[in-house]
Parts: structure tokens; C-alpha cells; sequence
């Protein structure tokens, strides 16, 4: 089934990543398109995170092209990717808040550098970001060490979504939660997305998230991506593909959602 | 630019939107807001149809300030195409929130005396801290040298090269300049008196009971004490040394110990080629400016020493060796979950550890005047 021909948010063409005389991505395509959920899973060390920093332009590729809306990520003045990089939210595996801040002044930290409003108006919107996540005020009074590991990845997402983006990367949000935080994470992630109309690209281990959330999925085989539906990667015949989605793990998780 | 506009229909109001309502606008948004009039009643219809890019932020303050503007709550309806999320933000603003707890003021006097009992109680937890590390480390101590074992040879080795071997270049260069700028200036006023040859004592016994150690001491504070404290701060964030008491290891026999042997081993060391570096600098200075030659420079300096000048010079490094490993790994060892807290550790560490090689070192001079020594 042909779909709609839907403007590509993120397009990556040709992407080359090496580090020494190890090759990472070897020719990577990708295409997100506006409005899904884009799942990217793959082997340990295939490079899920180095494409993430690519795209992001946290790292220059060694060859290919990233586009962002259409503009050259690498090509643009640093002002302007500066700009552009500010329109997406992005978390990352462990958090990564800023360690000497609370949860809230985290949230502030982005709209305090780039909007000159009141500290009142500013608590008002670290309010509205912990509330959208499902934490309390309270909660944004706390340090990062005092947060348990769901309320880590919950505020970091906050954090991401507190400069209004309309494309969120997540890095493994679901890894080291347990089996409900997880679930409640994928309902947040779902409600999200149809209210605040994000475009979501993910890494993620989960299979269970990937069944629950996903549009479709890019698997990372081989230093190339095959990007289908989650349907149409269930039928492809790639070894490792196959047994990622038919290994007991899979099948377990499948029934969940389906059954 | 006009974001919104108030405007009177009947008995109700209307509140155009108009313009940019991103986030971008949020500074403008907030002004224009907080200059509503308080104290509205009856209906307020927000007309969304001007609005252009509505932000989810810009509209959680819209509704924020809406909500406390009339005296009984306003009715509020919204009109004219708006946004998608505006639904979700109703349903969050109608939970009951929290509000912002209030941090108890209490008058000036007792602010401060609830301070000064605050830090005196933190002084005394500190104290009590200090001193059961001091205890956990000499009974590790005691334990390790009967188990040669655990005194980790490798580690050890690895720590005197990077505390005393790396350290070399710079304790020699800076002990060989301070004593030519002492030898220099010495000489400009021993000149005035014809009494050049007593800048060889000025030199030999300045460096050798002083200032040979205690600028080889401060250098190592600085270098290798914040590297102790960096290291092990570093490893307590990432649970490093959590993960070894689970293993059943002592993170003390582990880290500590190999860093304060291999300090006790290498400062010593470094104090005599900073001692040697020192005489060689008063040496040069001596036959350059004061035309001393080598030969008569050594047998003055030989008459000029009494047996004991250079251990009491060298008898201190093993003391201030032990300080700074100490204050070192004992600050690290504090690092608790942030970033800043490592940084503000570190300093105290070379701050702590530099005075208190200096209070000891005036400890070590009174006492040496005492016993003659």
C-alpha cells in the first residue's frame, strides 16, 4: 500500500561514519516524514547513537548529506544551525540534565537563554512542561540525584519539549525503567504526539514501545538502513531482521499489542 | 506590536489575539498580559482567529493569567479556530496543583542564629568525618602491610610516575629560578656590606631547610592533590566506588592507599632534586654575577651547612606528602551527585592541603628552633 507522499523532516542520504578503520554507517539512508513515530533500532554497535549525533550536528559525517526541513545541516552558517537544532528536542540516554541544577531551573535553562521573561512567567512554564510529562510542581524543586530513573527520563523530556519542538529525538527513553514506567512512558509518548502533533524519531530497544508506538521502524543492518512499517519488516527475510522480530522476545510483545 | 486587545461587547468581553503567539513572542505575550485589568466579570471569549503559530507556552500563561483575573472566576471561551492543544492545557490546568511552597522567613535574629548553629553543627559532622576517615585509613594501613598484597605494586608504580617522575621538569625549573631570584636580590644588599660570599648561605640554607620542600610541596598540592581529588570525585558520581564495596573491596585500600604511599615515596624524592636544581641555580648565579667561582662556591657551602640543614629540609616531605594525600582523596571521596560539587571539592582540596603544608611547615620551624636541630 502506497502511502501519501508526506514531506520528509529528516533525510539522510549516503551517510558514511568511521572511527579509524572500523565503518559505522556505510551508505545510510533515511527519511522521516512529518507527524510519525520513527522507531530506529539495531545491534550493539551499529551506530544508532553516532547517526543521532549526526543528525543533530554533533558530529560532521565523513560522507553524505543530513537535511533537516530541507536544509543542509552541515552546509548552514553556525547561527543558523544553531537555530535550527533549537527547533528540535532531543533527550538523551541518561538524561543528561545539568547536574547542579534543579529539575525546574533544567527546564527554565533553554527559555531563560533565549526569551527574557519574568522569573513568575518562567514558573509558570516549568509548571506547564512537568505537567504535560506527568510530574508534580514538587518535582521540579528536586536535584537530578534525587529523581528515580523514570522521573530522569520524564524530566529530560521535559526538558526537550520545554522549547516547543516540533521534532523530538529520544535516545533509548524506556531503557532501565521497569515493565509499568515503560508502558506509561509509551502512553505518554502516544499522547504527546496526537496532542502536541510531534514528529518522534527514537532509538529504543523495547520492543515492546516499538510495537506499541511506531509508524514505521528503521533497522540498522550492515551499515544501511531498511526503513518499512513494522508489518512490512515482519515479513522481510534479512537474517538479522528475522530474528529480531521473531525471536521469543518479539513474539511475546507482538501478542501483547495485537492480541 | 499589539499581541492582544481587550474590548467590551454588552456585558461580556472579548480578547482578540493578534499576531505572533509563539514562543518566540513570550516576552511581549507576558507584558501585555500582566497589563489586563484585574477584576473583570462575567464572560471573556478569547478569539483565536489573528493568533498566528500559537505556542503551547504562550497559551498556558494566557490561560494562567485568564484564570486569576476575574474576581469570580471568569467564563472563559475560546472561538475562532483554536489550537489543537488548547483541549490538554484546560484538562491540566483543572488538576489541582500544588502550590509554590512558601520558604518560611523567620525574622533577621533568628535567621541568623539558626545559621550559626547550622554551620556549627556542620563543622562538627565535618570534624567527626575527618577523624573517622583518619581511623578507617590507619586500620586499612595496619591491615595492608601485613598483606603486602594489598599494597597493589602496580598501582602503586603508576602513581609514582604520575605524582613524582612527570612532576620532575617543573619542580626543577621552578626551584632553580626561585633560588636565582633569591641569590640575586640576596647579593644586591649583601653588595653593600662587601659580604658577597654569604650569598652561598643565603642560597644553601634557604633552599635546603626551606624552601626546596615547601615549593616542591606546593607544586605536588597543586598537580597531584586536585588529580586525587578529580579522580575519585569522578569515580563517586559514576557509583565507581560503590560498585567496588558491592565486590566486597575497600575503595580506601583501593584508591587510597596506593595514592598516599606512592606521595610518601615520590615527595622525598622530588624535595631532593628541587634541593639540587636550587643549588645549582645559586651556583650559576654566583659565578655570573658575583664571580664566584664552582670551586670556591662548594667550599663555602660546606662550611655554611651544619650536618643536619638538609634533613631538616627533607624530614618534612613525608609529612606534607601525607597531608596532601589526604586533604586529596579525603575531598574526593565527599563528591556527591553533582558536577559543581566535584569542581567546588577540587579547589578546596589544593586550597585545604596548601595551608595546611605551610601550617606545618611553621609547626616543624618553631620546633626545629626549639631543639636546635
Amino acid at each position: 500500500m502506497p502511502e501519501p507522499a508526506q514531506a520528509a523532516v529528516v533525510r539522510v542520504r549516503g551517510l558514511v561514519s568511521r572511527f579509524g578503520a572500523q565503518v559505522v554507517h556505510d551508505g545510510l539512508d533515511m527519511e522521516v516524514r512529518a507527524n510519525e513515530i520513527f522507531g530506529v533500532v539495531g545491534g550493539s554497535g551499529t551506530g544508532k547513537t553516532v547517526l543521532l549525533r549526526t543528525i543533530l550536528g554533533l558530529r560532521a559525517p565523513d560522507a553524505g548529506t543530513v537535511e533537516l526541513y530541507g536544509k543542509d545541516v552541515q552546509q548552514l552558517a553556525a547561527g543558523d544551525r544553531s537555530a535550527l537544532v533549537r527547533s528540535c528536542g532531543v533527550t538523551f540516554q541518561n538524561g543528561a540534565l545539568i547536574s547542579s541544577l534543579t529539575v525546574a531551573q533544567n527546564i527554565q535553562l533553554p527559555l531563560r537563554e533565549y526569551h527574557p521573561v519574568s522569573e513568575h512567567t518562567l514558573g509558570q512554564l516549568a509548571e506547564l512542561n512537568l505537567a504535560l510529562v506527568g510530574l508534580t510542581p514538587d518535582a521540579g524543586t528536586k536535584y537530578p540525584s534525587q529523581l528515580s530513573g523514570g522521573m530522569v527520563k520524564r524530566a529530560a523530556l521535559a526538558r526537550a519539549l520545554s522549547m516547543e519542538p516540533k521534532l523530538l529525538f529520544l535516545d533509548e527513553p524506556t531503557a532501565g525503567l521497569d515493565p509499568i514506567s515503560a508502558a506509561a512512558f509509551d502512553e505518554l509518548l502516544l499522547y504527546l504526539h496526537s496532542q502536541l502533533r510531534l514528529t518522534v524519531v527514537m532509538i529504543t530497544h523495547d520492543l515492546d514501545t516499538l510495537f506499541r508506538t511506531c509508524n514505521r521502524v528503521g533497522v540498522i543492518v550492515d551499515g544501511r538502513m531498511i526503513s518499512d512499517t513494522l508489518g512490512g519488516l515482519m515479513q522481510n527475510q534479512n537474517p538479522w531482521i528475522r530474528e529480531y522480530f521473531h525471536g521469543p522476545r518479539a513474539r511475546a510483545a507482538e501478542k501483547d499489542v495485537h492480541g | 506590536m499589539t499581541v492582544l486587545e481587550l474590548e467590551r461587547e454588552g456585558d461580556d468581553w472579548r480578547l482578540h489575539l493578534d499576531g505572533d503567539w509563539s514562543l518566540e513572542a513570550m516576552a511581549p505575550i507576558e507584558a501585555q498580559l500582566r497589563a489586563l485589568p484585574d477584576g473583570l466579570r462575567g464572560t471573556l471569549v478569547c478569539d483565536w482567529s489573528r493568533a498566528e503559530a500559537p505556542g503551547i507556552g504562550p497559551a498556558w500563561v494566557l490561560l494562567m493569567r485568564l484564570a486569576e483575573l476575574g474576581a469570580p472566576p471568569l467564563d472563559v471561551r475560546h472561538t475562532g479556530d483554536p489550537p489543537h492543544f488548547l483541549e490538554l492545557l484546560q484538562k491540566l490546568e483543572a488538576e489541582p496543583r500544588a502550590a509554590p511552597a512558601s520558604s518560611e522567613a523567620g525574622t533577621g535574629l533568628e535567621h541568623s542564629v539558626s545559621e550559626v548553629g547550622r554551620w556549627a553543627v556542620l563543622q562538627g559532622t565535618e570534624g567527626r568525618a575527618v577523624i573517622g576517615f583518619f581511623g578507617r585509613l590507619v586500620t586499612v594501613f595496619q591491615e595492608a602491610f601485613s598483606r603486602p598484597r594489598a599494597l597493589r605494586p602496580s598501582s602503586l608504580a603508576r602513581h609514582i610516575y604520575e605524582t613524582g617522575i612527570t612532576a620532575i621538569p617543573i619542580v626543577s625549573l621552578i626551584a632553580f629560578l626561585i633560588s636565582v631570584i633569591v641569590a640575586y636580590l640576596g647579593a644586591q644588599q649583601l653588595n653593600k656590606f662587601g659580604a658577597d660570599i654569604f650569598v652561598v648561605d643565603l642560597v644553601t640554607i634557604s633552599v635546603l631547610r626551606e624552601m626546596g620542600v615547601l615549593l616542591t610541596a606546593i607544586i605536588v598540592a597543586g598537580r597531584s592533590g586536585s588529580a586525587f581529588a578529580a579522580e575519585i570525585g569522578v569515580m563517586q558520581l559514576n557509583e565507581e566506588t560503590d560498585a567496588l564495596r558491592a565486590m566486597g573491596m575497600n575503595p580506601i585500600e583501593l584508591l587510597v592507599v596506593p595514592r598516599l604511599l606512592a606521595l610518601v615515596i615520590a615527595l622525598p624524592l622530588l624535595t631532593v632534586i628541587a634541593d639540587a636544581m636550587g643549588l645549582a641555580g645559586g651556583a650559576l648565579l654566583s659565578l655570573v654575577n658575583l664571580h664566584i667561582p664552582l670551586p670556591q662556591f662548594t667550599s663555602r657551602l660546606r662550611e655554611s651547612l651544619a650536618p643536619t640543614t638538609f634533613w631538616a629540609g627533607l624530614i618534612k616531605a613525608p609529612v606534607f606528602a601525607i597531608l596532601i594525600a589526604m586533604v586529596g582523596t579525603y575531598r574526593g571521596m565527599q563528591v556527591r551527585d553533582s558536577a559543581r560539587e566535584l569542581g567546588r571539592l577540587t579547589t578546596v582540596a589544593v586550597v585545604q592541603s596548601i595551608f595546611l603544608v605551610i601550617l606545618a611547615d611553621a609547626i616543624f620551624a618553631v620546633v626545629f628552633v626549639q631543639i636546635d636541630f
